[in-house]
């Protein structure tokens, strides 16, 4: 099991369709920061599990990987500093109530 | 004494057991990171769920991701969510409801995506090796300064951009100088 890409790629299509799900369903807008956290660790398994297994790929899979992971830092700093900041105005974090573009 | 390759008596592999055991952690943490109705143990999922994920780096072989993702993801933005997660939950808010009221639609078009990604994948026959292989971590080294240097580069200036961005966007206005008070 543990030497078949496939099931590699199954957990990381699970791990992903689970980050959907929150993504879509959730009202609080960390929630949903979160479910993008999941995905992105759901891609990035997808990429070290081509890393370990095709031997063309093999040490720029981790590399990818790497700047992978630094950009999702990046992602999250400027994400959470966002609803921060929208939570300083509008006093709610659940993003069902930001609708003030509507009245 | 050394362990074998496999459980004595069942022949089962031993890295097997652990892919079954990290696999269906981190599946569940995932899960409770969706459905959980209090946010900050969804956060304590969120550390879980990344946790396995490290392990299962390091059962793929490539042991400085499995760390990076300790240090980065559990240590870094783990507890910025944590922070965040702090700062903007107020007891007065109405934290009845969990979820939108279309949950259901997004339940089944996350189980759609599911079964097209399970199908497309175990309809393929991937030019695969059936052995793993172990990432060396000079390898890694060599190939990000010599092939990866600009992306590399490019990268640190956007963690540095996004960095002063957040602290622009997050810190709180000075109250404006009053007029009547020299």
């Amino acid at each position: 099991m543990t030497n078949s890409l496939d099931s590699y790629l199954v957990l990381s299509g699970l791990l992903f369709a689970i980050g959907t799900f929150g993504f879509l369903a959730r009202r609080n807008a960390i929630s949903m920061l979160m479910s993008i956290e999941l995905m992105i660790n759901a891609v990035n398994l997808t990429i070290l599990a081509f890393g370990a297994f095709v031997a063309k790929l093999h040490v720029d899979a981790s590399v990818i990987a790497l700047l992978v992971i630094a950009v999702a830092a990046a992602e999250a700093t400027v994400g959470l500093a966002i609803v921060v900041a929208i939570f300083r105005n509008k006093k709610t974090p659940l993003v069902d109530e930001y609708d003030s573009m509507k009245d | 004494m050394p362990i074998g390759d496999s459980i004595p008596v069942a022949g089962i592999r031993w890295d097997d057991v652990l892919f079954v055991v990290l696999a269906a952690s981190l599946l569940g943490s995932a899960l409770l990171v969706v459905t959980l109705r209090d946010i900050i143990r969804c956060g304590l999922a969120l550390i879980v769920s990344l946790a396995s994920l490290a392990g299962i780096y390091a059962l793929m072989g490539a042991p400085l991701v499995a760390a990076t993702q300790v240090l980065v993801y559990i240590g870094a933005i783990s507890v910025l969510i944590l922070f965040a997660i702090m700062m903007t939950q107020t007891k007065n808010a109405p934290s009845r409801l969990t979820f939108q009221t279309q949950a259901w639609f997004a339940a089944v078009a996350a189980a759609v995506i599911a079964i097209v990604i399970t199908v497309a994948i175990l309809a393929t026959s991937w030019p695969a090796a059936g052995q793993r292989l172990v990432t060396a971590t000079a390898d890694v080294a060599h190939k990000l300064f010599a092939d990866y240097v600009l992306p590399f580069e490019v990268v640190s200036v956007l963690l540095t951009a996004s960095v002063i961005g957040a602290v622009y966007l997050a810190h709180r206005e000075p109250a404006a100088p009053r007029e009547d008070r020299p």
